[in-house]
This record gives C-alpha cells, sequence and structure tokens, in this order.
C-alpha cells in the first residue's frame, strides 16, 4: 500500500523525466523505421534486386560460391608456392566458405552491411 | 537456324589479326558490339543534350532520367562523397545496360555475357576502390579488415575471413552479371529451339509449338527485366564497395 503510495508521488516528481523519456522514446522508433526502410533503397539490400527474388537469390548464392572458389584458388596457389600440399588448400577453403557465408549473411542483412560502416566501429566512437 | 543453344556465344574474328608488341589483337564480334554500345550511348547522351530545351524532347527528358537516377542511387549508398566517382558509376551503369538490351536483339550478341567482359569492369571497380582507399586513408585502409569490439584470440582468423570476403567481390560482381546473362540467353534459345522442333513434326506439331512459344514470350519479358536489373546491380554494388573505400572506418 503505502509502496504503491510512494510510487505515485515518485511519478509525479517524474514527470517531467517520463515525458521526456517517452519523447526519447517516441523519437527512437521513429529514427529506427527510418533505418529499417533505408536499407531497402541502399546497401546490402539493394532495392533493384528485392525487387525480384529471383534476381536477390542468384546474389546471394553467388555471393557463397565466390567465396568458396577465391579460397580454394588462394589455398591451392599457397600450397604451389610453399610446396606443403594439401594444407594450404584444406584451410584455405574452410576459411573461404566462412568468407562466403559471412558475404551472404552481410547481402541479406543479418549481419551489419560491413565493419567498414556498420556498428562495431560506431560502438567504440559512441 | 541455330539449334545449339550456345552458339549465338561464339567470337569469330571479324578482320585479319595485327600484330601488336608480340600480341595478336583482334577485332572480334564482341569487339564490333562494344563499339557499338559506346556510339549507341554517344548518341542517346550527346545527341539527348545537344539541344538543352527547357522543356526537354523525348531523347533528352531520357538523358536526364539516367542522370538522375544514377545520381540517386550514387549519392544514397556512397553518399555527396561519393558523387566525384559519378562519371565512372554512370559510364559502367550505361554500358552494361546498353550491352544487356542490345544482347536481347535476336541474331545479336551479348557482350555481357563473356566473362572476360564482366571481369574487367568488375576488377576495374575492385582496382578503384582498393587504390582510392590507399590513396585516400593511407594505411588506414587497412582497418577495413579489423573489426572493433571482437575478442583478440579469434581476431586473426576474423582478419582472414574479411579478407577473403573483400577478395571475392570482383569475382561475385562479374560471376553475376555474366552468369544471368548467359542462363538468360541459353533459356530463351532452347525454348526457341522447341518451337522449331516441334513445328517439324507437323501440324500436330504446330498446336504442340504454342507451348514453347508462350514461354520465349514470358521469358523474354523476364529476361528484359534481369537485363535492367543486372546492370542496376551491378552499378549499385559498385557504389557500394566505392562508400567503402571513401569511408573505411567512418
Amino acid at each position: 500500500m503505502s509502496d504503491a503510495r510512494d510510487n505515485g508521488e515518485h511519478d509525479k516528481q517524474q514527470t517531467s523525466e517520463a515525458a521526456l523519456s517517452a519523447r526519447l522514446q517516441r523519437l527512437g522508433e521513429r529514427l529506427a523505421r527510418d533505418q529499417a526502410s533505408r536499407p531497402s533503397d541502399s546497401p546490402g539490400a539493394d532495392g533493384g534486386a528485392t525487387a525480384s527474388g529471383y534476381a536477390k537469390g542468384f546474389r546471394l548464392s553467388s555471393e557463397l560460391v565466390a567465396g568458396v572458389a577465391v579460397g580454394a584458388g588462394i589455398g591451392w596457389a599457397i600450397d604451389r608456392w610453399l610446396g606443403i600440399s594439401p594444407w594450404g588448400l584444406i584451410v584455405f577453403l574452410l576459411l573461404g566458405f566462412a568468407a562466403g557465408v559471412l558475404n551472404v549473411m552481410r547481402s541479406a542483412g543479418v549481419v551489419p552491411k560491413s565493419r567498414l560502416d556498420g556498428g562495431w566501429d560506431r560502438n567504440e566512437e559512441g | 537456324m541455330q539449334l545449339n543453344p550456345v552458339e549465338q556465344f561464339e567470337i569469330h574474328n571479324m578482320m585479319p589479326m595485327v600484330n601488336m608488341g608480340g600480341h595478336q589483337i583482334a577485332f572480334t564480334n564482341a569487339s564490333l558490339y562494344m563499339l557499338l554500345i559506346v556510339a549507341v550511348a554517344s548518341l542517346l547522351l550527346v545527341g539527348g543534350t545537344a539541344r538543352r530545351a527547357i522543356v526537354p524532347g523525348r531523347i533528352q527528358s531520357m538523358a536526364e532520367m539516367f542522370y538522375e537516377f544514377v545520381a540517386h542511387t550514387v549519392q544514397s549508398s556512397a553518399g555527396t562523397e561519393g558523387m566525384k566517382f559519378f562519371p565512372f558509376v554512370f559510364t559502367l551503369f550505361i554500358f552494361v545496360l546498353l550491352a544487356n538490351l542490345i544482347g536481347l536483339i535476336p541474331f545479336s550478341f551479348t557482350v555481357t555475357s563473356q566473362l572476360v567482359v564482366t571481369a574487367a569492369l568488375a576488377l576495374t571497380v575492385f582496382f578503384v576502390v582498393v587504390g582510392y582507399g590507399f590513396y585516400k586513408h593511407g594505411l588506414r585502409f587497412l582497418r577495413l579488415f579489423v573489426p572493433k569490439g571482437v575478442p583478440s584470440y579469434i581476431l586473426p582468423a576474423i582478419v582472414v575471413i574479411e579478407v577473403l570476403s573483400f577478395l571475392t567481390r570482383p569475382l561475385s560482381h562479374s560471376v553475376r552479371l555474366f552468369a544471368n546473362m548467359l542462363a538468360g540467353h541459353i533459356t530463351l534459345q532452347v525454348f526457341a529451339a522447341f518451337i522449331i522442333m516441334l513445328a517439324g513434326f507437323g501440324v500436330l506439331g504446330w498446336f504442340g509449338a504454342v507451348l514453347p512459344f508462350v514461354m520465349v514470350v514470358v521469358l523474354f519479358a523476364l529476361e528484359l527485366l534481369v537485363a535492367i536489373l543486372q546492370a542496376y546491380v551491378f552499378a549499385i554494388l559498385t557504389c557500394i564497395y566505392l562508400n567503402d573505400a571513401i569511408h573505411p572506418g567512418h
């Protein structure tokens, strides 16, 4: 009971603060909405590609294949160069696969687009 | 009539070979179509903007639409600073767009269905990004590969994966355009060949040939969409990559 009354007084004291936080929350929501709508016509999701699921699917699959292919190519080249066959191919094929998956997730918008304009740097600075 | 679906991608030499510095330089049908693309683009844009009418004519408003569209794309994905690359992106976009569209004209040759061409374009973009990144930011450009807030014990692996993911860009950039055009043109050719084969069976075949004919019409519309879409995707990916070179750490 008394707790409730205390809380009521508390609320009265903090009305201005509450109003401020409500406004902040609304601003946050609006920013989130704006940011959610923006990627559709800029990096990663690219509006043109999402216009057609065919194009998007093709884009994702080509990202993955490119990752594996580049990894295998680099691994093969390192094997030839250092003569450590087949270890370079094994390691770089796996790393290439990881890079391909990263690319796919990035272009699908699951992970921050790229570390360059993504959240990691901003966290540090912010 | 060619019934072989990949015959359309053959390169023919059209002029006697010229020896230039120990290399044989050939003028092929691909070269011819590239010249044609450049000629059409120049005609369209130079011709369209020659009059500079306040109330634009048909061609002028088309040229203006191209300009505004690409300018908007560059600005939204590479920022205002990216506008210094506008001529580069615009050239790429118009070249790829016209190559795709001219390739859709029956009996013509599709330049972008050659991996050599798309790879050359994608590698140009890649080297422009790397070159401008190092020119603008020096070694700080390498921070691109070092994400912040990652525990130090997995950082080496992450950096290697980031570098690999950066290196895959020219490949996926070029293969996407090339494979789309190649696959689309092969599909069209296969269905068109069905019409001819079925029509060879006589009256009953003619009725059967209606089905692949409908498919060809539908596929052609799809290919038209893909041609424009892939030119746009190529341009916007160029912008995204350029954005990395312009703001590597934000």
